[in-house]
């Protein structure tokens, strides 16, 4: 039980963290301005670099970094918009989708240049655990990571349902026609949700790269799970969007338990497929998600 | 560069390209004539680039098989289990919505490429598959046996024209891109829309399953390398959407183009830069692709050789 | 006295062919004029014209006289123009409170606490709705929601299409008494509808709109008296 609870269940939060704050921003793109962004995961990418610069000159916890690295996804995520999404906005949204694997690999190839392909670390050294009651140990990172991103989710849900902005967001998604008859600004509404995503998706991207290495293909490996998750909570619904991060968090982790005798339950090598199996079987049985999110 | 090098330089060129032709004629019934979404190319060519191996190879003790069946037959068993994966994926995932069927499609192949890696009774994982014989290997040796394979590559993409061109001038293509069109008005005339799409979608698999193979072929050596997503699927995408989607010679001419491009500005990299950035010159060249398909969406939309009566899909339709 | 809201000749349309050509209109302050025609004849698109969701071809608009062809929509709720379109007209998502909330976004009211307490009295009915999804609510309930969302920017000028589309009649007088009382605060109404007979009794003054152009324009009383428009939207009858 303890080692279920330490080496499989933590982990799986972790993982779940990572998903969730990824799911939160395809979610809302989704929502928003109606695509499925494929660059989602490479903006993490791009945050988790601008961090690791950013070490390598203020040699400080990480995590006290994340602002270089969220402001660096930010001026992407905008500048794509701009020059990228924006002159595509009249067509049928599907080219926008072509256009954003494109950007994805804008986003790849540029960190391969700028950072090389190799792996990097973010912390040198080992922190040792936190160990509660004498048998829990955590790893500080996971500790940090499962608690920064429940306070994120609270602040969220606050800002999307108290603020004026938050409102027109979910306004916006809600019935982007009616939104333009009241007057709201949907280019405003759109940049906001590019900043709100592309933040989220640098703080999972530090997260990432801190629980292994910061490498290109950080983002990119890590998509299809967090689109499982937006799927999973409903496109539209960010709140659905972290709870079914969680979800396939543990779906994926949980499911390399020895569940019956000795042997995982299925191997390792197969645990991203959980998450792609996930979202195929959402896709067919229940493409509205959890929470009757929206459909395309 | 001496003569025969440039000449067998350009030999392989057209190998390479003629392959990404039978590729983007191959996505253009998928997409140009159906407006099928499918963004797992690489998962169905794998398929295609397996199944050829594994039915041509000689026995061997490292991976399934070999049957040691000729070409031909490896690649039919090519066209036949790709085309399967695609009629799974097609049976599961044509209803959805062209942004759902993109998650699905590359979330399916990327489960494919995963089996691929990890069954090594099968695949030989990682290590991969040798020995995999070209077409008429008794016959000519060395680089005439290029030349003979070039030509068995361009007849397949000959084929393969006049295939995609039958069915986009038949009573059949024009239905289906009615459909694209205007999907409501098709229904409403009573034609199965679901049919029509599963039917293209198998077609389009089991012609991207032949490209695998012959790419097996090509290299006489199989891993899970030469599956990469990012020369596959994206390349391919790139190559349709600069050649003209909807037009079959549109899909040859991007095919062509779009690789002469990927391929001189390699030459280009190699001379101008200097050495210690060699080995990044492939990421410029994926920067520029990836800047090229911006370029391409914005302001060449209907690419290099448009469809007849092009579609123009505006929100809402 | 000039006419509040005053259109000349517009032409507009969703790019293509123009769907209105020249159709001329005035509102009077404080006025409810009502546009009646068949199905498909560009109602919508007249009133979605005026609120800058079509493509303009030619014409003016003009808002108490001062030129308003052109401004973006979101430049005209703070001008004192609101509109209701004629279907999906909510945030089922939202609460009806946030519903109500969003409408003072573009344009915010001078007394926000005394502008909703209005509005929740014009419809006492939302008031023990206002913590409810839009969604949930009754096809009606919906109607007074969009309305209300519209009032919240406090215009002058409020576009309302067809308001009672799906209500069952009882439903349909209790809109048309709300839409008299929302006039009896000083606004003005101009709308489309499709229960021609209810709407030319309450109208001050109707235009009909046959294939994108102005058939006949006059009093309600007046359209309701005319053989023509007897015959062709009010089902034959005598006039009532
Ligand atoms: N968004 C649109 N794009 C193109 N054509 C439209 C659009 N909306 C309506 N139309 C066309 O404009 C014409 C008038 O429609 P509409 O103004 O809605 O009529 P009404 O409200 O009088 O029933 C119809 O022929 C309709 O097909
Ligand atoms: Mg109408």
């Amino acid at each position: 039980m303890i080692e279920f609870i330490n080496y499989y269940l933590i982990p799986a939060l972790t993982l779940g963290s990572i998903y969730a704050l990824g799911a939160v921003g395809i979610s809302m793109i989704f929502g928003i301005l109606r695509f499925a962004h494929f660059a989602h995961g490479d903006l993490m990418t791009v945050g988790a670099y601008g961090v690791l610069t950013a070490v390598w000159f203020v040699p400080v916890h990480p995590l006290l970094l994340i602002p270089v690295g969220a402001a660096l996804a930010i001026a992407a995520a905008l500048a794509v918009d701009r020059f990228f999404y924006r002159p595509l906005r009249q067509l049928a949204t599907i080219y926008t989708v072509i256009s954003s694997f494109g950007v994805a690999l804008i986003f790849r190839s540029l960190a391969q240049l700028l950072w090389s392909s190799d792996n990097q670390v973010l912390v040198k050294g080992v922190t040792p655990p936190l160990v509660l009651f004498g048998t829990f140990r955590i790893a500080a990172l996971h500790a940090e990571a499962i608690a920064l991103t429940l306070v994120i989710a609270v602040a969220l849900h606050l800002f999307l349902t108290r603020s004026k902005t938050g409102r027109s967001m979910r306004a916006v998604s809600d019935e982007p026609e009616l939104a333009a008859v009241a007057g709201i600004d949907t280019e405003k509404v759109i940049r906001w949700t590019w900043v709100i995503a592309a933040a989220l998706a640098a703080i999972a991207g530090v997260f990432a790269g801190m629980d292994t290495t910061v490498h290109p293909n950080l983002g990119w490996n890590l998509q299809l799970a967090m689109f499982a998750a937006a799927i999973l909570g409903g496109i539209g619904k960010p709140m659905g969007a972290i709870a079914g991060g969680f979800i396939i968090g543990l779906a994926e982790e949980l499911s390399t338990y020895n569940w019956v005798g000795d042997n995982p339950l299925i191997s390792p090598s197969y645990k991203t497929a959980v998450g792609f199996l996930i979202m195929v079987a959402l896709l067919i049985f229940r493409p509205q998600g959890l929470f009757r999110g929206r459909l395309l | 560069m001496e003569w025969t090098g440039l000449f067998f330089y350009l030999v392989s060129f057209l190998i390479a390209s003629g392959i990404y032709a039978i590729l983007c004629l191959a996505l253009n019934i998928q997409w140009g004539m159906g407006g099928l979404f499918n963004a797992g190319i690489a998962g169905f060519f794998a398929v295609g680039a397996y199944a050829s191996a594994i039915m041509t190879t000689a026995p061997s003790d490292k991976h399934l098989g070999g049957f040691g069946m000729p070409v031909p037959v490896g690649l039919v068993a090519a066209a036949v289990l790709a085309g399967l994966a695609g009629w799974a994926v097609a049976k599961i995932c044509v209803r959805l919505k062209s942004d759902y069927l993109a998650m699905a499609s590359i979330g399916i192949a990327e489960i494919l490429r995963l089996v691929i890696v990890n069954a090594e009774r099968v695949t030989n994982g990682s290590l991969g598959i040798a020995g995999i014989p070209r077409p008429f290997d008794g016959w000519v040796q060395g680089r005439a046996a290029d030349l003979l394979f070039l030509g068995f590559v361009w007849v397949i993409v000959a084929a393969a024209y006049v295939v995609s061109q039958r069915l986009h001038d038949s009573p059949w293509g024009r239905t289906l891109r009615a459909i694209r069109d205007n999907e409501a008005a098709a229904r409403a005339a009573g034609k199965d829309v679901e049919r029509f799409r599963l039917q293209t979608f198998v077609i389009g698999c089991a012609i991207m399953g032949v490209a695998g193979g012959l790419t097996a072929h090509e290299f006489k050596f199989l891993s899970p390398a030469a599956t990469e997503p990012l020369m596959v699927t994206f390349l391919v995408w790139v190559m349709l959407m600069a050649g003209g989607s909807g037009n079959n010679k549109g899909a040859i001419a991007g095919g062509l183009g779009i690789w002469a491009i990927w391929s001189m500005t390699e030459i280009l990299t190699n001379q101008l830069l200097p050495p210690e950035w060699i080995t990044r010159s492939s990421y410029i060249r994926i920067l520029l692709i990836g800047l090229l398909l911006q370029f391409v969406l914005q302001k060449f939309r209907s690419g290099l050789i448009p469809e007849a009566s092009p579609p123009i899909r505006f929100k809402g339709d | 006295m000039t006419a509040l809201l005053s259109v000349q000749g517009l032409t507009a349309g969703y790019g293509g062919m123009p769907i209105i050509e020249g159709v001329d209109l005035d509102v009077e302050e404080n006025a409810v004029a009502v546009i009646i025609g068949p199905n498909g004849a560009g109602k919508s698109t007249l009133l979605k014209s005026i609120f800058a969701l079509t493509k303009i071809a030619g014409g003016t608009i003009a808002m108490a006289g001062r030129d308003i062809t052109g401004l973006a929509t979101a430049a005209l709720v703070p001008i004192g123009i609101s509109a209701v379109p004629q279907n999906r007209n909510v945030f089922p998502n939202l609460t009806v409170a946030e519903n109500l909330d969003i409408g003072t976004y573009a344009a915010p009211p001078r007394d926000r606490a005394r502008t909703e307490a209005n509005i929740l009295a014009l419809f006492p009915d939302l008031r023990a709705k206002l913590g409810q999804p839009a969604g949930e609510l009754s096809g009606g309930q919906r109607q007074m929601v969009a309305i209300g969302r519209a009032l919240m920017s406090e215009p002058r000028l409020l576009l309302l299409d067809e308001p009672t589309a799906g209500l069952s009649p009882a439903y349909l007088e209790k809109i048309f008494d709300l839409i008299l009382d929302v006039r009896k605060t000083g606004v003005t109404i101009l709308m489309v509808e499709q229960n021609a007979r209810q709407a030319l009794r309450i109208a001050d003054r109707a235009h009909v709109l046959v294939n994108g152009r102005n058939f006949i324009s006059g009093s309600g009383a007046e359209l309701l008296a005319n053989d023509n428009v007897r015959r062709s939207f009010l089902g034959g009858g005598e006039a009532a």
